[in-house]
């Protein structure tokens, strides 16, 4: 049917012409609106095992982080309303169910969520999977949590970073700690679980072992399956091997049923325990925590952070948020975001105030440092693309007065003490006796 | 000498955690012939329900010692309100289709239970391991062994033996054993196929929960529980041959033992001795251990 110039003029009556006015006028101003919004996937595990240690809490701290971004109420330098006056907008996804299916969840959020970022992935093998299509698809990508050291020790990026140090830090920092606090050490047992962060950080321990405790010995040497929940016989292995320390860089539900379990026989009253990633259990577990125990956080994060203006805020605000102190996952989430927004500001300043092009905002991030509520974060490695940072380890200790586990004889390692330097990979560093390491 | 002894006591106590949950999943399939994945959602159902009840009677100051009462009135709970809602809600309205369908409807109960469980309970972890610490502790071979451990081999052995008594020395056993053979023979006869198809998948599910609720002292209950307990009961239900108790009992303590071997001599075949030993029996008894032949119907 023909449309005349009669019809026209009866259907552009005053108010179908006011309403026509608005349409315009919203369409002209849309690219002006879409730049006043960043839009951030945040990928973390929100179902499964790694949720209730990893995902959630993660995703929690980045609730409470955007929303104060948003309201221009985080601390100087980070002060201004989102991200240089854009606005946040934030996707969350899950991470659960394989790297396939995460490769899928990439590519959906970089093309029909039209993300400007993703900030993602605890899982080492997930983090192995996404990063070549990002940098294929040339997007950013912000690594914030996994552990393996193989992402940029093996391939070099462009688009994808990761604002968190890798796990040789963990272990490293443990065994130094142990010989500055002269443990005697002979033999010792280990349990870690069987996928790449149980291998990766095995390796790692009885490499820093063999340099700061030569001739040192491994008796028991048990990789239960991830999420075994069940360690009777494991225990009862342990138990026939006795040695000086134990070893283990189980986390979550498998680190919670294995302390429950080995405290139950006695294992802690004869091994003393050394744990690489184990604050996240102690809010949970409270008084069935055995005293003595030796952990990291992977990271100066929760009982072990730094005193700064920064960190008393990050803490207060999501204790407040949550009723429980933020432990390593909103942790590793806040440096993520912090040096995002520090990378996006930067990137705008140098664009004369418009939002950036990918380009502009991993050139920003490339090599930078930034203070975090866990001390400075510096992209040292990796070409600018791999963080390094402090330490810390300590020992536990259940506080009946304040009814929550408390960490006493704390030290802390220096960035440069406990990571490999640029020019190195962290197994050779290691197996070289830490070449270039400056510890106190 | 105490080595041996070890990995026997080892072997034993994981095949009594094992033996209560693949009861269920033999029991469901001998009876319905359905492969249930949910089976391990039902396992995490009771693990939380345990674990609440539990935890709600020690914050009233009842002795630990009660609480494997609750334990058990947990997993009769969750039977009682989740078997009929699934076998007569959703399940029923498949029977006589292929069986793989059936497999696949069981598998999105076990993504929708998992789901469900979350919103449930959250994600926060649950704990009630005073009762885990409520029974002493034991020393043999050597070794300081946890006296719910102990319980636990008495439990299943309980369980194993109650429900082969309740089969073929009752007579409601064996209206169950004739439904087993054949559905439409036991019906032409009168029998109540379908009360008997609801009553069976609710012992099934009453024996996961029952697994659950019992391991929920030793670990901390959060999400992600039902996953790695189906995959290896279902290696014991093969092993003994699907839908049979004895094989089920059997192939617990094939599994516990392989895996205490190998635990305590080479590690690294953890989870291998016990695959190794599946394909070995299937090899030699493609049916499993205690399956019989049976005739097919033309």
């Amino acid at each position: 049917m023909e449309i005349t110039a009669k019809k026209w003029r009866k259907m552009l009556r005053p108010q179908w012409r006011k309403a026509l006015w608005i349409t315009a006028l919203a369409i002209t101003a849309g690219p002006a609106l879409a730049q006043e919004t960043f839009k951030i996937g945040i990928v973390s595990f929100l179902s499964g095992q790694a949720a209730e240690s990893f995902g959630v809490p993660a995703v929690n701290g980045a609730k409470v982080l955007i929303e104060a971004f948003n309201k221009g109420q985080a601390p100087a330098p980070y002060n201004k309303p989102g991200f240089g006056g854009m606005k946040i907008e934030a996707v969350y996804v899950d991470e659960a169910g394989g790297a396939t299916k995460q490769v899928q969840e990439l590519r959906n959020l970089y093309e029909r969520e039209k993300v400007d970022a993703v900030v993602g992935y605890v899982g080492s093998g997930d983090c192995l999977a996404v990063a070549p299509v990002a940098e294929e698809m040339k997007r950013f990508l912000l690594l914030y949590d996994c552990g393996t050291p193989r992402i940029f020790e093996e391939n070099k990026y462009q688009y994808v970073f990761r604002t968190a140090s890798h796990a040789a830090m963990d272990n490293v920092s443990l065994a130094r700690y142990l010989k500055a606090r002269n443990v005697r050490i002979e033999r010792y047992n280990m349990i870690n679980q069987d996928y790449a962060w149980g291998q990766d950080s095995r390796k790692d321990f009885m490499l820093a072992m063999e340099q700061l405790y030569k001739g040192a010995k491994v008796e028991a040497d048990l990789l239960p399956k991830f999420g075994a929940g069940q360690y009777g016989t494991e225990i009862s292995a342990l138990s026939t091997k006795p040695a000086d320390i134990l070893h283990s860089s189980l986390w979550g539900g498998d680190l919670q049923a294995f302390i429950l379990q080995a405290s139950a026989r006695g294992v802690f009253q004869k091994q003393q325990g050394v744990f690489s990633a184990a604050d996240h259990v102690l809010p949970a577990l409270g008084d069935k925590m055995p005293n003595g125990i030796i952990l990291g956080a992977r990271g100066a994060y929760g009982l072990m952070s730094p005193k700064s203006a920064l960190n008393d805020w990050w803490y207060g605000l999501y204790e407040k948020a949550y009723n429980v102190y933020p432990v390593q996952a909103p942790y590793r989430m806040a440096q993520a975001l912090l040096g995002l927004k520090a990378a996006a500001e930067k990137a705008m300043a140098a664009n004369g105030g418009k939002k950036p092009t990918q380009e502009q905002l991993a050139a920003a991030l490339r090599g930078s440092q930034w203070e975090s509520p866990a001390g400075t974060i510096r992209m040292a490695l990796g070409d600018g693309q791999q963080a390094i940072q402090e330490t810390a380890i300590g020992k536990t200790r259940y506080d009946a007065a304040r009814k929550m586990v408390v960490l006493d004889d704390i030290q802390r390692f220096s960035a440069e003490c406990v990571n490999p330097p640029a020019n190195m990979k962290s197994e050779d560093w290691i197996k070289a006796g830490f070449p270039g390491a400056k510890c106190q | 000498m105490n080595l041996l002894l070890t990995i026997l006591f080892d072997g034993i106590t994981y095949a009594s955690w094992l033996f209560i949950v693949a009861l269920g999943l033999t029991l469901v399939f001998g009876v319905l012939k359905i492969l249930n994945i949910a089976h391990g959602s039902f396992y995490a159902v009771g693990a939380y329900a345990g674990a609440s009840l539990v935890g709600w009677l020690l914050s009233i100051q009842m002795a630990p010692a009660f609480s494997l009462v609750a334990l058990f009135a947990a997993a009769v709970a969750v039977s009682a309100v989740l078997a009929p809602l699934t076998e007569r809600g959703l399940l029923r309205m498949f029977y006589g289709r292929d069986e793989v369908l059936l497999v696949l409807v069981t598998y999105a109960m076990f993504l929708m239970l998992e789901d469900i469980t979350k919103l449930l309970w959250g994600v926060n972890p649950y704990y009630v391991s005073d009762t885990y610490q409520a029974f002493g502790t034991l020393h043999i071979a050597g070794q300081s062994y946890v006296g719910y451990d102990v319980l636990l081999i008495g439990l299943a052995t309980g369980c194993g033996l109650l429900t082969w008594w309740v089969l073929n020395r009752t007579r409601q056993g064996k209206i169950v054993t004739a439904v087993i053979h054949s559905a439409e023979v036991a019906a032409s006869m009168g029998v109540n196929v379908s009360r008997i198809y609801t009553l069976a998948f609710m012992c099934g599910v009453f024996f996961a929960a029952l697994g659950g609720a019992l391991t929920a002292p030793m670990i901390s209950v959060q999400p992600g529980l039902s996953v790695g307990v189906i995959i290896v009961s279902f290696a014991v239900v093969i092993i003994g041959g699907l839908g049979s108790i004895e094989g089920a009992a059997i192939g617990a303590l094939i599994v516990g033992l392989a895996r205490a071997a190998a635990v305590h001599i080479w590690p690294p075949a953890e989870l291998f001795s016990i695959y190794v030993v599946m394909a070995v029996i299937l090899m030699f008894r493609p049916e499993g251990l205690f399956q019989r032949i049976q005739a097919r119907k033309i």
